[in-house]
């Protein structure tokens, strides 16, 4: 593929030699960017203490304490806080789900009277800054009684117009003869979307699905508010909270312990990821 | 959306009347059994966004008139509490140290991650590499990425210092120097961000023509004109929209403050968002913590409305 610089430009030897200083320059400035202070984050866990406070620092452990993980999922009761934050996640995720597929159908295939000032109602939420909602949408969970429960995450977070506008757009390219077909073959709507529709969109599905459990598993400020019971909230909000008082290698390794999960479902659905990514932000 | 269809496909019928008049009932009643059954699909969403988005935007706008303190009814006490935000000295300092915050993530999360893109664009090798590391920031939980910075940040035994210091360059206060806490603060939030928005360039650099550069060669343009007479306008879009959802973002800001200097120090990262946590969730002052809410709505709902209207055109 043409780019930028020419072909020619490249085949000429002064312009191979440049290309990979400039290849070798980016992979090691690359490296050192965004591995390195995971690397360090991971190390460092398996120092000790007093290694962890010196200077020169070690760049590889002097002596491995591995057991810095185990002492630090007992010692932070990680084993609750990581089911809290799976129970959270899994919730918003199966939630989002069952709430925005079956609204972004029926606007999508069965166009209902004001289908369109619905989504137009919905689309406007993506206009107001998360933070305007803050405080009225936390007054209202507290209202409801719904504080310290996951519901107070769950149900607020089905109300994604973002999600709806995905699903919705990726419906409408479902020809509709391939519906009306089913219809005659004397088949309801929501049998056709579960066993028609649905299997047909699993891409979108998968996408919508991974950002729901990544956007729960990240956020830090709804459930620091929504979760004033210590023993109920997720890691990121216990993780804040304990930071002060640990010691500093058995909170790294609850730093790295956290984050593996996401790490991984990245690297299993690298794919999906990147691709939801330009259709999530450009919606295009 | 559908009636200029059904409606050519009824008119139809007005021919032969008599066979028409049951068909056409009949199909009135299938357009409200096909109704009820859409919002029998919409009424979950419907319930959700009715609690928790439409109806608490009325009621922001309701409390920011009000004064609540949970224990008497709401009073009515007018821009009450607005004047009372102007009057707070920490208002001001917030707005400012917020709007600094935006312009220098602007700086480095705008302009650093598309001269990224055009530099992996250009390499032909290690794509997959590049593409998988410039991303792994981007999953780690915010919480857990200021967490770690706060470590790196450590002006005696972090790992910052101590790499300024073997290279012997002049080291730093960081997070505890009221000039430069809020400029680390972009640095751990530029880091943590850049790589959805390099990747979201690549994606729209992938899609310029070719031939666009070709002839803009043949017309004798260089490398730098290429890049501002092709490059540029035909990734203006995509420019334009993260330009815009990053202000949003940014002047959002409350992770990083919160967890890494707690507004200090001598208040230099108190944002905006923050001091909105601090009245309602430290004074328990929901009335001004609102009034604050409307505010910051006020100032970013053109950048949002604009961004929602450009995608919106764009698909």
């Amino acid at each position: 593929m043409r780019t930028l610089i020419s072909p020619s430009q490249l085949r000429s030897r002064k312009g191979k030699t440049i290309y990979w200083v400039v290849l070798v320059l980016t992979l090691v400035l690359f490296t050192i960017a965004f591995l390195f202070p995971l690397y360090w984050a991971v190390t460092g866990a398996m120092k000790s203490s007093s290694e962890l406070a010196k200077v020169p620092p070690t760049l590889v452990p002097e002596q491995w304490h591995p057991e810095t993980y185990v002492q630090s999922w007992k010692e932070m009761d990680l084993g609750k806080y990581f089911l809290n934050t799976i129970v959270v996640a899994g919730g918003a995720w199966l939630v989002q789900l069952a709430v925005d597929v079956p609204a972004a159908y029926a606007l999508s295939k069965l166009r209902p009277k004001l289908g369109n000032l619905v989504l137009g109602l919905m689309l406007a939420t993506l206009m107001l800054p998360a933070a305007a909602l803050l405080v009225p949408t936390y007054v209202t969970v507290a209202d409801l009684g719904l504080l310290n429960s996951p519901a107070a995450i769950w149900l607020p977070a089905a109300a994604n117009a973002f999600n709806i506008y995905l699903l919705k757009r990726f419906f409408d390219q479902i020809p509709d003869e391939i519906v009306e077909a089913a219809t005659i073959d004397g088949a309801g709507p929501v049998r056709i979307m579960a066993r028609i529709v649905l299997p047909m969109s699993r891409p979108i599905l998968a996408v919508v699905s991974i950002f729901a459990v990544v956007t729960a598993w990240k956020d830090f400020i709804w459930p620091l508010l929504v979760f004033p019971d210590t023993g109920k909230q997720t890691l990121s909000v216990m993780l804040q909270r304990v930071a002060i008082d640990m010691p500093l290698n058995l909170l790294v390794a609850g730093l790295v312990l956290a984050s593996v999960p996401m790490v991984l479902l990245f690297l299993a659905f690298q794919r999906h990821i990147l691709a939801g990514l330009t259709a999530g932000s450009l919606k295009g | 959306m559908s009636s200029p269809r059904s409606s050519s496909v009824l008119e139809r019928p007005a021919v032969t009347p008599r066979a028409a008049r049951p068909s056409a009932n009949l199909r009135l009643r299938r357009k409200i059994k096909e109704n009820l059954t859409a919002y029998g699909l919409l009424c979950a969403a419907l319930a959700c966004f009715a609690i928790f988005s439409w109806y608490p935007i009325v009621r922001g706008v309701l409390l920011s008139f009000q004064q609540v303190d949970f224990v008497n009814d709401p009073s009515w006490v007018g821009f009450g509490n607005f004047t009372k935000l102007f009057e707070d000295p920490l208002f001001g300092v917030a707005w400012r140290n917020t709007l600094l915050f935006t312009g220098l993530a602007l700086v480095f999360g705008f302009f650093v991650p598309f001269l990224t893109a055009v530099l992996l664009n250009e390499l032909r090798h290690a794509k997959a590499y590049f593409r998988l590391v410039v991303y792994l920031p981007v999953m780690l939980p915010p919480v857990v990425t200021a967490l770690m910075w706060k470590w790196f940040y450590d002006p005696g035994s972090g790992l910052f210092n101590q790499g300024l210091d073997a290279v012997g360059l002049p080291t730093s206060q960081w997070l505890d120097s009221s000039t430069t806490a809020m400029l680390s603060l972009v640095f751990v939030s530029t880091w943590a961000n850049m790589g959805s928005t390099t990747l979201i360039y690549l994606a729209a650099l992938q899609t310029i023509p070719g031939e666009l550069y070709e002839a803009a060669e043949l017309d004798g343009a260089g490398m730098w004109k290429r890049l501002r007479h092709v490059t540029f306008p035909q990734t203006r879009f995509v420019l334009l929209v993260l330009l815009l959802l990053q202000v949003v973002a940014t002047m959002q800001v409350f992770t990083e403050p919160y967890v890494m200097t707690g507004g200090g120090p001598d208040d230099s990262t108190v944002t905006v968002l923050l001091l909105l946590y601090r009245y309602a969730f430290v004074y328990n002052d929901f009335g001004s913590a609102s009034a604050m809410s409307v505010l910051l709505f006020v100032a970013l709902g053109v950048f949002s409305a604009m961004y929602v209207r450009l995608t919106k055109e764009a698909s």
